[in-house]
């Protein structure tokens, strides 16, 4: 009980903030509309209930954006293309395909870059740079290409989420595989060990610390490039095209309500990344 | 005085288990090189139990790493149970214990023993009985399943010792093992290694900073000098095989004593 007071006290002041900035963020609009609507009498009250219940706010309230997640989740079909948990589905397929193939991939290039010297200066500059080119420019152009080899639907999303989260994987693994300390490997020669050996008893263990970090950041940014790559290419649905017709059709609700939904979508994986950890390490002896 | 390879002319070659005739090392640095280690001259017999004494920098670690094929000496022959450094790494001909413990934290006090016999290939129940062995004669039986971060440095360090002879190498070389134990700890180790060296009869070359600990568990004390690593002295010392601590107090051990630290202080030690 005593865990949660803190985190309870932290959720309250939050959302008094946020019912004061929507209160007035708001307000200049409904004083508009009270304008146009002849009323001049209203107290600041009637402004208060007004503002935090306008149809296309600027700043929706908490409990605007709760209503509108229980209509779209809980009062909607899950296979109903008008509710958020079908969309939330195909986010979903679209980071879990594209981070499994990402951390693949970094977990590969990471065992290249610390088994062979040679590639580590020639390789690592051109995965950074790869990474400092704006995403929302990328996503439209793999869409396309991948398009033209008849690749559409989930798959160009999971690219580009792959594209993403294999960074970190790479990053922390590399720096994870050469974590044993000099002591430790030259015990390894005075067995006479062969590299594979070394690899799998000490380097691999040794790293999943570190492993385990990146793949938490790792399954983060792949669902910011599925949510990306579905803003730039929304007909075949998914939380990010919902983010682009509530902005198209000024239902800032909406937005939020979608925005929320990949919130939570995130942290469920990156805590479920922390289960997984936290198993792990009562597996090697709480200090893995 | 006789030079220390003149008198030990007389072991036959087929029981050496190391031959080291003018070895020299030097490493290069960014500052130019450093001779680490210069003309070394030495004759290991089976069953001694020899220490290297000297200050920081005289090169008795570096000596003991090109040994275990951990460093390449620059000239000089190196030969270990009659072949070269590296194939004698290859057949696993030693057990190396180094100053710190170096015990995997993810894997058990056993596991950890169990190391060596994994990568050796040894099967499953071998390695599990060479692993309970290994724990009763360091005296750590029942912590088998304990992970090192339960243990206090002495007994973590007891596990490293159990982890090098688990695969019954000839020869032990150990790094300032207790280096870094207070003395308490210190004296019951030393006397448990002594006892092991005792029933076990292997080879053992012991590099250690502390006088009474060399002249307490060895058959033989090589003396460095620093600046370059050199051997100044070598002194043959028998006490019974079946000492204890008390021996410390005979005037026969602090006879010893005194003339290692006369040979440290004629080969600079205790200057600048």
């Amino acid at each position: 009980m005593s865990r949660l007071l803190p985190i309870a006290t932290i959720v309250a002041a939050l959302l008094a903030l946020w019912y004061v900035a929507a209160l007035f963020m708001n307000a200049p609009l409904q004083r508009d509309v009270f304008a146009n609507a002849g009323r001049t009498d209203y107290s600041f009250g009637d402004l208060a209930l007004a503002d935090l219940n306008m149809e296309r706010p600027k700043l929706p309230a908490p409990h605007q954006i709760v209503a509108e997640l229980d209509r779209l989740v809980l009062q909607t079909a899950p296979t109903s293309r008008r509710g958020l948990v079908y969309h939330a589905l195909i986010t979903l397929q679209e980071t879990l395909l594209g981070f499994v193939i990402g951390s693949a991939l970094g977990a590969g290039l990471a065992i290249l870059i610390v088994s062979v010297r040679a590639l580590e200066r020639s390789i690592m500059p051109w995965i950074v740079a790869s990474q400092t080119i704006p995403i929302i420019a990328l996503a439209p152009m793999i869409v396309v290409i991948l398009n033209q080899f008849d690749i559409t639907g989930i798959i160009p999303k999971a690219v580009i989420a792959a594209y993403l989260s294999f960074f970190p994987v790479t990053v922390g693994l590399v720096k994870g595989l050469r974590s044993p300390d000099p002591l430790q490997l030259d015990l390894m020669r005075t067995y006479s060990a062969s590299s594979a050996q070394t690899f799998r008893k000490l380097r691999a263990p040794a790293s999943a610390p570190f492993f385990f970090a990146s793949m938490k950041i790792a399954v983060a940014a792949a669902l910011v490039g599925a949510v990306v790559a579905e803003v730039t290419k929304s007909e075949d649905g998914g939380l990010g095209a919902r983010l682009l017709a509530g902005s198209y059709y000024g239902q800032t609700v909406q937005i939020w309500a979608a925005l929320l939904a990949a919130a939570a979508l995130s942290a469920t994986l990156v805590g479920l990344i922390g289960l997984i950890e936290a198993f792990a390490a009562r597996r090697m002896g709480m200090a893995g | 005085m006789l030079s220390p390879v003149a008198r030990q002319a007389g072991a036959p070659t087929a029981d050496r288990v190391i031959d080291i005739a003018g070895l020299s090392l030097s490493f290069a640095t960014s500052d130019g090189p450093v001779q680490a280690l210069s003309g070394i001259d030495l004759v290991v017999g089976r069953g001694e139990f020899v220490s290297f004494i000297g200050p920081s920098g005289c090169g008795k670690t570096t000596l003991l790493r090109a040994i275990a094929d951990l460093e390449a000496p620059t000239s000089g022959a190196l030969r270990v149970n009659g072949m070269s450094a590296s194939e004698a790494r290859v057949k696993r001909a030693y057990g190396y214990v180094f100053q710190a413990p170096a015990l995997y934290p993810w894997r058990s006090i056993a596991r950890n023993i169990a190391l060596p016999l994994e990568i050796m290939g040894y099967g499953k129940a071998e390695r599990e009985a060479r692993v309970a062995r290994g724990l009763e004669l360091v005296n750590l039986t029942g912590f088998g399943n304990k992970f090192p971060w339960q243990l206090s440095g002495g007994m973590q360090q007891r596990a490293s010792i159990a982890r090098a002879l688990s695969f019954d190498p000839d020869l032990l070389l150990m790094d300032e093992p207790f280096g870094a134990l207070d003395e308490i700890v210190r004296d019951k180790l030393n006397e448990q290694l002594l006892r092991l060296w005792d029933v076990t009869g292997k080879t053992v070359l012991f590099v250690t900073h502390s006088i009474p600990e060399a002249v307490f568990l060895s058959t033989r004390i090589v003396v460095m000098s620093p600046r370059p690593g050199r051997v100044h002295d070598v002194i043959d010392s028998d006490f019974p095989r079946r000492r204890t601590l008390d021996i410390r107090e005979t005037p026969a051990f602090l006879e010893v004593a005194n003339r290692v630290r006369k040979g440290l202080r004629e080969g600079h030690s205790y200057e600048d």
